[in-house]
């Protein structure tokens, strides 16, 4: 099975551990991840701007490129599915956004968000199952205790991510247990690392942060894992007691595709 | 309400598609914000201070730069009025004005650090500047 | 060709004041038909019905047209009038010239041409018009009262007062409903068991009263004054005339690990059970899910200690079948589910809890025994955080939250603030609220007590997140007068969730033809002056199942609903609507469209023999409107694609008349 691949900028940079390990698992769960042609940054944080085209056509190109292979576009990292899939939302649901887009870039056939948008753990549990990724393991990960890290971008806005309840989400818990590990539920997965806010005002980035890690520690968690290279940055940074590692490199770990060499 | 805070408070509307008077001033959104001790102005002060057209010291106020953007407070809402949208509205309305980027491309390299990821510099930069 | 008297009315100034009603009944005059016209001050007076009477006699008069106010207002004085001087009620009109004329219009000019057309309209239509007489009904003498919370014990205790025999018909294996399960009552702070046992008493011992209990109605037929009703009587495998309520059963059982529906699951029962000490009837019932000698036949431990030989593994669901000439509704409410809302955790710590489950955790017959502890770990709590508005008020998506006031919560929280401060003064208690409701005799009082005397503190602003850590829970919120954001270590959150009516309340509405609003309420008939009927004759609402309520208020609204009743069943005969549909047999094609439409079930179709013009007879399928359930509303005449259906006083001509009338 084939799907369209948005990797975005970090994943080429700071990120090359979370794109890798992606890459690989799918690979091993019979997905290839095909990239579009020339994709550009998505920005990194959506605009709710109504008014705002120009920060919002990166991500309708690369919708219109699944599109045009009849693929679902599959995203990694938690900031380009949050812009990707609002902006796919927009183009939906806000015809005067839509139609402004449209004439912008003056393809041939409109584009009206008829692309389907999946985070790659969606794509885990959704499209290939994790009763699959579950029979896929090699090495278990049995008896590890894992904090899942949601921070915002994934779950939030609720009614435009759909992908688990906002509040109360299991889709990384439901993937520790597929590899076999013990996940640790704590109250704070859900709330902001702080974001972009570490640039200018890291203190308040390191009050947030360190609220996260303490609480994923404190409930007994060995280990937290995230989507997100910011989220991993900012718990990292600001002194997590227990490592974080993106959950693509835990995969790699428990479907025994960690240690292949590089290319 | 003068001509001009109408228009200004009109154009806020606009951009962020929120009409502060579904607002029922419960103060959940300033329950849920996770930047609310850095911020003068809070989330639910926004939303009744652009309702009422008292949007000068939004406009000047650094409250605009720490929101982070994490929608907890346009999830937990029960009145669908989307806080954040409005604080985003209110930011731009700032920051597109010429000469007014809260963010320069010159400050950037003071506050690098050599792992910050590079999504970081280009949301500050989405949110920050114009 | 009628002979119609015109009867211009000023109402005072207020058609006249813009209308030159001098000039409408000079016009009217000369419209076909019409022998006679004229205006006066107020013709509803005893003078005005006086000129009415005597141009009826005088001039023959075979319809009337009143141009004055609206028909809801006197269309019933001024056929009294008619049929007092012998004229057929139905022969009169109502050109209304005041809501939908003079009060509308500030220029004389264009009122008074207004009301010319409305006249002109009116005499079309009674130039069409039949004499109609309505059709009588006989009334059964008995009520089913749906529902045995406080509300049907309520209605069916006053209907039986007053000498009419009641059914009561309950889903779980008692009566009581939620104020069984409720510890204290506001604002009095009486025992809500010591007020509420006895009533259920009574309706146990009442002559008047059966209780259909663990049963459902599950088919309703007729109409008002003949409702055909199925009951179905759910198998309990226990005789309910032979079991003593001892309770033995309930002892020996060994399947212990029951979740307690009465406790809210906070605690176990057995599989067979009885839900507490008082139910009524005192008869223990057994959880075909939970009991091993249903499920695989290896047990039989309750039938072996009945002393009375009162277990009947083998009993069946009955049906019963039973005439009625009323129905109450009292379905009641319950709280919403918590699952939309986890960031107050609900799910995810169980010193979380709901207002109800506090109820039960504080009550003497609870699984705590009414000592006041968190559900984790038995401690007692020493910060309490009370949470309003949870679910109520919430507009931002239909499937989390409910858009309307639940009216309650502010007492009930007032008042567990108060009693926990009371019993525990070692107890810091926070309310958060949005606004405290609190009208209604007492309740504002009480509620200041809870501040003033026993120190809750009421904060104003809402809980953002619970966030269970360790053994707090900690909460953040904010204060908005102090402009603060507040994060309380609490031992204990309470959730004042929004309440909704049962779900049993819809598909019941299906089957009575009772109109519900979209938050499932029932309606009623009117939101002022008909508030205990529905708008489908022969049905009543009694408590929560209406709108939000509480035990006043259920209570008053209960007994109101039962006097409507009695007022019904008092009645040998029933006088109907004449303006039924009726079928053209010729014209009817048997296609169902007006069967589908209806929303009363007036409508069934029947096989009728028609003689062919070539002498053979020939079976069609026709459809038959039964005139006592039809309510006129006409929804047939237009699915109707052959034009067959018509409604009596309202056929498609007359209506046709008069549209032809305000075109010319």
């Amino acid at each position: 099975m084939k799907v369209t691949y948005f990797p975005g900028c970090t994943l080429r940079t700071k990120a090359k551990d979370l794109d890798m390990y992606a890459r690989r698992c799918a690979e091993k769960l019979g997905v290839t991840l095909e990239e579009p042609k020339d994709w550009q940054c998505c920005g990194g944080v959506f605009t709710t701007a109504r008014d705002e085209i120009a920060t919002k056509l990166s991500s309708v190109r690369a919708l219109k490129a699944a599109k045009d292979k009849e693929q679902m576009l599959v995203t990694v990292c938690s900031a380009c599915h949050n812009v990707i899939k609002q902006t796919n939302h927009a183009m939906q649901t806000d015809a005067d956004f839509a139609f402004r887009v449209n004439n912008y870039l003056g393809e041939d056939e409109a584009y009206h968000g008829e692309t389907k948008v999946l985070h790659y753990l969606e794509l885990l549990r959704d499209v290939v199952g994790f009763d699959k990724v579950k029979e896929a393991v090699v090495n278990s990960l049995a008896g590890k205790k894992i904090a899942a890290y949601y921070g915002c971008l994934l779950l939030r806005p609720s009614n435009v991510m759909k992908m688990d309840d906002s509040e109360n989400p299991s889709i990384i818990e439901d993937l520790i247990r597929a590899i076999g590990a013990d996940p640790v539920v704590y109250p704070y997965r859900n709330e902001c690392c702080g974001g972009y806010i570490a640039l200018e005002n890291p203190e308040s980035a390191k009050a947030k942060s360190s609220k996260v890690t303490k609480s994923a520690a404190g409930h007994g968690a060995e280990l937290i894992v995230t989507a997100c290279p910011l989220c991993k940055y900012n718990l990292e940074k600001n002194g997590s007691e227990i490592p974080v590692v993106y959950f693509t490199e835990l995969l790699a770990e428990a479907l025994g595709v960690k240690e292949e060499d590089n290319e | 309400m003068n001509k001009e805070t109408e228009n200004l408070r009109k154009e806020i509307v606009r951009i962020s598609g929120v009409n502060p008077v579904k607002c029922m001033r419960c103060g959940k959104c300033s329950a849920t914000c996770p930047a609310y001790d850095e911020m003068e102005y809070h989330p639910h002060q926004f939303v009744y201070m652009v309702e009422s057209g008292d949007i000068e010291p939004l406009l000047n106020s650094k409250s605009l730069y720490q929101c982070l953007t994490c929608f907890a407070c346009v999830d937990r809402c029960p009145r669908g009025v989307e806080p954040a949208k409005l604080v985003e509205a209110v930011r731009l309305a700032a920051v597109r004005k010429q000469g007014a980027n809260h963010l320069k491309a010159d400050d950037i390299p003071a506050l690098l650090d050599e792992d910050l990821p590079q999504q970081a510099i280009v949301s500050a930069f989405r949110k920050y500047s114009k | 060709m009628q002979r119609i008297g015109v009867f211009v009315c000023w109402c005072g100034s207020n058609i006249a004041g813009t209308v030159d009603v001098q000039a409408v009944s000079e016009a009217l005059k000369n419209e076909p038909g019409v022998v006679f016209s004229t205006n006066y001050q107020y013709m509803c007076s005893q003078a005005g019905q006086d000129i009415i009477k005597n141009a009826i006699k005088e001039h023959k008069l075979t319809g009337m047209v009143v141009c004055s106010c609206s028909p809801r207002m006197h269309e019933a004085t001024f056929r009294k009038t008619a049929a007092a001087a012998g004229l057929n009620s139905y022969m009169v009109e109502i050109a209304n010239i005041r809501e939908q004329c003079s009060w509308v219009h500030k220029d004389m000019q264009i009122g008074t041409e207004k009301a010319i057309i409305l006249g002109k309209a009116a005499i079309a239509k009674v130039n069409l018009n039949a004499p109609l007489v309505p059709g009588e009904s006989p009334v059964t003498k008995r009520a089913l009262v749906i529902g045995g919370g406080i509300a049907g014990i309520q209605t069916a205790l006053d209907i039986a007062e007053a000498g009419f025999p009641v059914d009561i018909v309950e889903t779980k294996p008692t009566i009581g409903g939620k104020m069984a399960q409720l510890d204290k009552t506001f604002p009095t702070l009486d025992c809500a068991a010591c007020i509420l046992t006895p009533k259920m008493v009574d309706v146990a011992q009442n002559e008047n009263i059966r209780i259909f209990s663990y049963s459902e109605v599950t088919e309703v037929k007729g109409f008002v004054g003949n409702f055909d009703v199925k009951i179905k009587k759910k198998a309990r495998y226990v005789k309910e005339d032979v079991c003593t309520g001892c309770g033995l059963c309930t002892e020996k059982c060994p399947q212990k690990k029951v979740p307690n529906e009465f406790n809210l699951g906070m605690d176990n029962r057995r599989a067979i059970y009885i839900p507490f000490a008082q139910a009524v009837p005192k008869v223990a019932t057994i959880d075909p899910n939970a009991c091993n000698m249903l499920k695989n036949g290896k047990c039989g431990v309750c039938a072996k200690v009945c002393a009375a030989g009162a277990i009947d593994y083998k009993q069946q669901d009955e049906i019963i079948e039973e005439k009625y000439g009323a129905i109450v509704a009292a379905t009641g409410f319950n709280p919403i589910s918590m699952d939309k809302f986890d960031e107050y955790a609900y799910n995810q710590s169980k010193d979380v809890i709901t207002s109800l489950e506090f109820e039960r955790l504080t009550n003497a017959a609870g699984p705590s025994a009414g000592k006041l502890i968190r559900p984790s770990d038995g401690k007692h709590p020493h910060t309490i955080v009370f949470v309003q508005c949870v679910g109520s008020r919430c507009a931002a998506c239909a499937e989390k939250g409910k858009e309307y006031c639940s009216k309650i919560c502010c007492m009930y929280t007032a008042k567990h603030a108060m009693l926990t401060r009371d019993k525990y003064p070692d107890t810091e208690v926070y309310v958060f609220y949005i606004d405290v409701r609190t009208p209604g005799k007492n309740f504002d009082e009480f509620y200041r007590r809870a501040v003033e005397e026993y120190g809750v503190h009421y904060i104003k602003g809402m809980v953002g997140k619970v966030a269970p850590e360790g053994d707090k829970l900690m909460v953040q919120a904010s204060d908005l007068l102090a402009n603060k954001q507040l994060h309380i270590a609490a031992d204990l959150v309470v959730l004042a969730a929004a309440i909704e009516p049962d779900k049993s309340a819809r598909p019941l509405a299906t089957m009575l033809t009772a109109s519900m609003d979209t938050n499932d309420f029932f309606t009623e008939a009117h939101p002022k002056l008909r508030p205990v009927e529905s708008p489908t004759a022969g049905i009543f609402l009694s408590g929560a199942c209406q709108g939000p309520k509480d035990i006043p208020e259920t209570v008053s609204q209960a007994s109101a609903a039962a006097a409507k009743v009695i007022g019904l069943l008092c009645k040998d005969k029933l006088t109907g609507n004449p303006c039924v549909a009726h079928s053209n047999e010729l014209m009817c094609n048997g296609c169902s469209s007006c069967e589908r439409v209806c929303p009363y079930g007036a409508i069934t179709y029947i096989d009728k023999e028609f003689r062919m013009p070539d002498r053979t007879t020939r079976v069609r399928r026709v459809a038959s409107v039964n005139p006592a359930v039809c309510q006129g509303c006409g929804a047939c005449t237009v699915a109707c694609p052959s034009g067959a259906m018509d409604l009596n006083g309202f056929a498609s001509k007359q209506i046709m008349a008069e549209v032809d009338a305000i075109c010319k």
